[in-house]
Parts: structure tokens; sequence; C-alpha cells
């Protein structure tokens, strides 16, 4: 008796999680007329494409994606280069500096983002970086960073002291040991933080509505929303199918991640 | 390389002495230093400057004329009829959306933690709205909740539970339990998997034991998994109360706070303040009132919780 309840109460969770996202779907591959009609249904009568090409005609879609991908990139970049050694100091040395860090990632959870970003957004502004692609990029390396740093030190901290040590009594040199033993060892984790650093910022919408306004240099989530202000529901399906394209990156990014948690690289490293 | 060999080296780094140590403060600093002069100059700094514009009249403009006044934002804030409609409206979220939240994850965190089939499959699935944008989830469930192209109007009216259609985000009473349940949707992924980490980590031999003394499921759920849980269940209720508080874009996307205020969460009531009408002082005095209201919530929450856990 218990076990078909719990089936049903799976069922349940499982309705409720995905068909919201099947729905949008059904969306993005329905026709106008099907959209205008006056009884939807989940499965489109004469499902096309046509939505995702429409999708890059719309709204300069194609130019904001890139504009997306730029502050991306260029934010997963910075935020290894910077978190990186401090990463390393935070794992293997005891300091005050470390726990400031830990601290830090602790208490900017509980501030308002109100507190920080009308602040920010006047430090950006005397800098002449409002409006610009660098300056977005500066905030999102900003607010990545302290979790940033959380996951890589975890990721030092899995690297045993004691193949450092070895190294040493081998004869390589400090330099030499971190090039050849930590980093290949550190390679995930850093291509995890890195993609985690990558999604955060092509999610994020805040920041960037504050900080870009004009709609010349909007990002991908600024221009999806503008999208749906003039809401005729001719536009549904191309904005169903956008907002699919922008999910991709994300959604393919994280389950890599999901996969690089659970390898197993560590353990072959320690027993060889 | 093995690993007894350097177990013996051991001891003899620990008699270095304070040279080294000095050497590695240094060391440590130079190491810290990229990483720390962004967060204290776009993220530490900002928040100082914004806990102190919230003792003055700042305004939006770049040549405004910024003063001194104190306290009286806080008491602005306090007759602010607009700000307590705000505030009632980010309680009743916050608090619905993290119970709620709590407890369908646990109950989907069991049944995941049990040996059902498909559970892989809903263990994937669970995880795919933490990786979506928030502002396409907004626009996904625009598109569910809409009231004529919505699927949600017509499942319903086919089962026979409405006969009317409804604009789920423009009805004054129904907007916020429409927005509170896209809210519970967007955290399920986070709650769940922490919470299934939680109930793998209970030791096996404790219901086991259950098992032997003949208690319920039920019994063994309450004396069991709960306690054994407790600190999981703060950490994770407690991460979700802030993040919901503090909620903005997702709710920004569906309503923008309408109808007429409905939906409006202090953070967008704080950002209309600051951006639209540009009140810097004002919005800034609104942040540093929640701080100390989300710090004295938490506070009394987790004080509690670890009173009744010893």
């Amino acid at each position: 008796m218990r076990r078909p309840l719990q089936y049903l109460a799976l069922l349940g969770y499982v309705v409720f999680l995905a068909f919201p996202m099947v729905w949008l779907l059904s969306t993005a591959l329905k026709t106008s007329r099907e959209m205008a009609s006056l009884v939807p249904t989940w499965i489109p009568r004469h499902p096309i494409l046509s939505n995702f090409a429409d999708a890059f005609g719309e709204q300069d879609l194609v130019g904001s994606a890139l504009r997306s991908l730029a502050v991306a990139v260029a934010c997963s970049v910075l935020t290894i280069v910077l978190a990186l050694p401090a990463s390393y100091a935070m794992a293997r040395y005891r300091s005050l500096v470390s726990r400031f860090a830990v601290g830090w990632v602790l208490v900017s959870q509980v501030f308002p983002f109100i507190l920080i970003i009308i602040p920010l957004f006047m430090v950006l502004r005397s800098l002449g970086l409002v409006n610009t692609l660098p300056g977005l990029t500066i905030v999102h390396v900003t607010f990545v960073l302290p979790f940033a740093l959380w996951m890589l030190q975890g990721y030092v901290r899995a690297v045993p002291r004691e193949l450092e040590e070895a190294a040493a009594v081998d004869g390589a040199g400090r330099i030499r040991s971190l090039v050849k033993i930590v980093a290949p060892l550190l390679a995930p984790g850093v291509v995890a933080t890195a993609l985690f650093a990558f999604i955060s910022s092509w999610n994020e919408f805040l920041f960037a509505l504050v900080v870009l306004k004009d709609p010349d240099v909007a990002t991908l989530p600024l221009t999806l929303v503008k999208f749906t202000g003039a809401e005729g529901v001719v536009r549904l399906g191309p904005l169903a199918a956008a907002s699919l394209l922008a999910t991709i990156p994300s959604l393919v990014f994280f389950a890599i991640i999901q996969r690089r948690l659970r390898s197993g690289l560590m353990a072959g490293a320690v027993k060889g | 390389m093995t690993l007894t060999a350097d177990r013996t080296r051991k001891p003899a780094a620990d008699h270095r002495g304070a040279g080294k140590r000095s050497r590695q403060g240094r060391e440590t600093f130079v190491l810290m230093l990229p990483a720390l002069v962004p967060v204290l100059i776009f993220s530490v700094g900002p928040l100082l400057y914004g806990i102190f514009l919230a003792f003055t009249d700042a305004r939006s403009g770049r040549n405004a004329v910024t003063s001194f006044v104190g306290l009286s934002n806080f008491g602005d804030l306090m007759t602010d009829a607009d700000f307590w409609a705000s505030f009632r409206i980010g309680l009743i979220w916050a608090v619905s959306v993290t119970v709620l939240q709590f407890l369908a994850s646990l109950g989907l965190a069991l049944l995941l933690n049990e040996d059902l089939r498909f559970r892989s499959f809903t263990r994937v699935l669970v995880l795919v709205p933490w990786a979506m944008p928030p502002v396409v989830i907004g626009l996904m469930w625009r598109l569910v909740y809409h009231p004529n192209a919505g699927i949600l109007n017509s499942v319903l009216t086919d089962v026979g539970l409405l006969d009317h259609n409804i604009d789920w985000l423009n009805d004054f009473s129904i907007a916020l339990p429409a927005v509170i349940v896209v809210g519970i949707w967007t955290g399920m992924p986070q709650t769940t998997v922490v919470l299934l980490a939680g109930l793998q980590g209970v030791p096996k031999e404790l219901y086991e034991a259950g098992h032997m003394d003949g208690a319920s499921t039920f019994r063994r759920f309450w004396s069991i998994t709960l306690p054994q849980l407790r600190p999981v269940i703060v950490t994770i209720t407690s991460l979700d109360f802030v993040w919901n508080i503090n909620q903005f874009g997702l709710v920004y996307v569906l309503t923008q706070g309408g109808p007429g205020g409905q939906t409006r969460l202090p953070m967008l009531f704080a950002y209309e303040e600051a951006f639209r009408y540009g009140f810097f002082g004002y919005a800034a005095t609104l942040g540093v009132a929640f701080v100390i209201v989300v710090l004295a919530v938490l506070g009394l929450y987790i004080w509690r919780q670890m009173r009744e856990a010893n």
C-alpha cells in the first residue's frame, strides 16, 4: 500500500516541476494563429520551428546574447585569475585575511542588494563605467568572487598537502610542484568554478538592470524582459523560443558541473 | 610518491619557527591581494558607504548636494504607509515561500531517498530550475498564467474547477499567492538537494534500532530523521528566508510589483525609490532597516532552535 502512494506523490512532484517547462516548449513550437485561438493545447497542432528564427530577428536578441557572452566569459576568466591565488592561500595558511574572506561570504548573503547597489552605482558613475560592459563585468566579478573563493579553496584543500611535500623531497621547486602536481589535480575544480561564474553572470538580471540603462548595451535577460513589455499574444511564440535558447548555455554548463563534482579524480591521484 | 615517506618528514616542518611564519604571512597577503582589492572597492566599501547614505538625503542627480540628516529618514520610514504595506507583503511572501518550499522539498527529498523507480530521472529534473535564468523562469510562468493563452486556465476549466478565465497575475487577491507558487518552484532545487544530502548522512544503525523497537514509520521519522536533520533544516531554512526576503528579479519580471502594489516586495519598493524617484538616501535607509529586521528574525530563530536542540 505504501509504494503506490509514494509513486503517486512522486508523480505529483514531477508534474509540478515539469509542466511549466513543457508549456514553454509547447508555446515555442506554436504558430501565432494557434496562440491566438481560445483553446490552448499541450501539443501544438502544427509544430513549427520558425519561432526560433523569428527570435533571432527580434529586438537585437543576437546582439544582446553576444554582449551577455562577452561579459560572462570575461567574468569567469577574471574570477579565476583573481580567486586562484587567494584560494590557495586560504586553504593552505590560516590567517586573518582568510578568515575575513570566509566571513565576507556569509555576511554578503544577509545584506540586501539595495545597500550595495546604490553606492556601487555612484562609484561606477564616477569612473565613467555606467552603461558599459566592463562596468557590468566588474560588478559580476565582485559578486561571484566570495562564492568562487569558497568553492576553489575547497578544491585546493582536497589536494593533499603531502603531494606537494613529496614533490619537494623529490627536489622539485615551489613553482614546479605547483605547476606539475597541484595544477592538474585542481583543473576540474577550476573548470567547475569558471562555469559557475559563467552561469551566474549569464543569468544575472538585477545589476544589469541598474548598470545598463542604455538599450544599445542591454544584455540578454534585459532584452528578454523588454520583449514581454508590449505583450501581444502573437509574439509569445518567439518569446518562448528565445527564452529556451537563453537557457541552453546555463543548462549545459550546469550539467557539466554536476558531473565534475562527482568525478573520482582525487581518489585515483592519492592512491597512485 | 608514497605517503609514508612524507609522514616521517612532517615533524621537521613544524619546527621551523617564527621566521617561516612571517614569510607565510607575507605570502598569504600577496596571494590574497588580487581578490581582496575588488571586493574591498566594489563590495565592502560600497556597503559601508550605503550604510552612511541611510543617514543622508542623497539624491540620484550627479551634482545633487548631499547633507547629513541623522535619523530623520528612519522617522519617515516608520510613518510611510507604502513601506509598511510593502513590508507586510514581504513578510507574507518570505515566510510562506520558505515554509511551503521547505515542506515540499522535505517530502521530495524523503521520496528520493527511497528506492523508487524514476528516482534518478526526478533527481535530474529537480535540478533544472536551479540552472534556469530567473528572467526565463518569470517569463515561463507568465505564459502559464496567461489569461487567454495560458495552460493553467485551460486545465482548470477542463477539470471543472473554473468557469471563467482568471487573470492570475493581475487579480488583486490572487496575484500574491500566484507569485508565491513561482517562488516555491524556483527555490525547490537547492532546498531538496541540501535536505537529501542531510538524509543520506543519517546513520543507518539508528533506523535499524528503531525497527527493532517496533517503531512505526511516522514514529521513526519524528524521533530519528527530524532530530538528526535539525542542523541541516535550520541552515537551509535560514538561508532560504534571507534569499526570499531579498528577492527581486523573479517578481519584477512576473508582475513588476503590481497589481496596485499587491506584490511589491520590499526590494522592489526600494528599487523604485532609488532608481525611479531618485531617493538614494531613503532607499538606503530601507536597506539598513532590513538588515536589522533580518538579523533579528534569524537570530531569534536560530537561538530558539539551538535551545530546543540542547
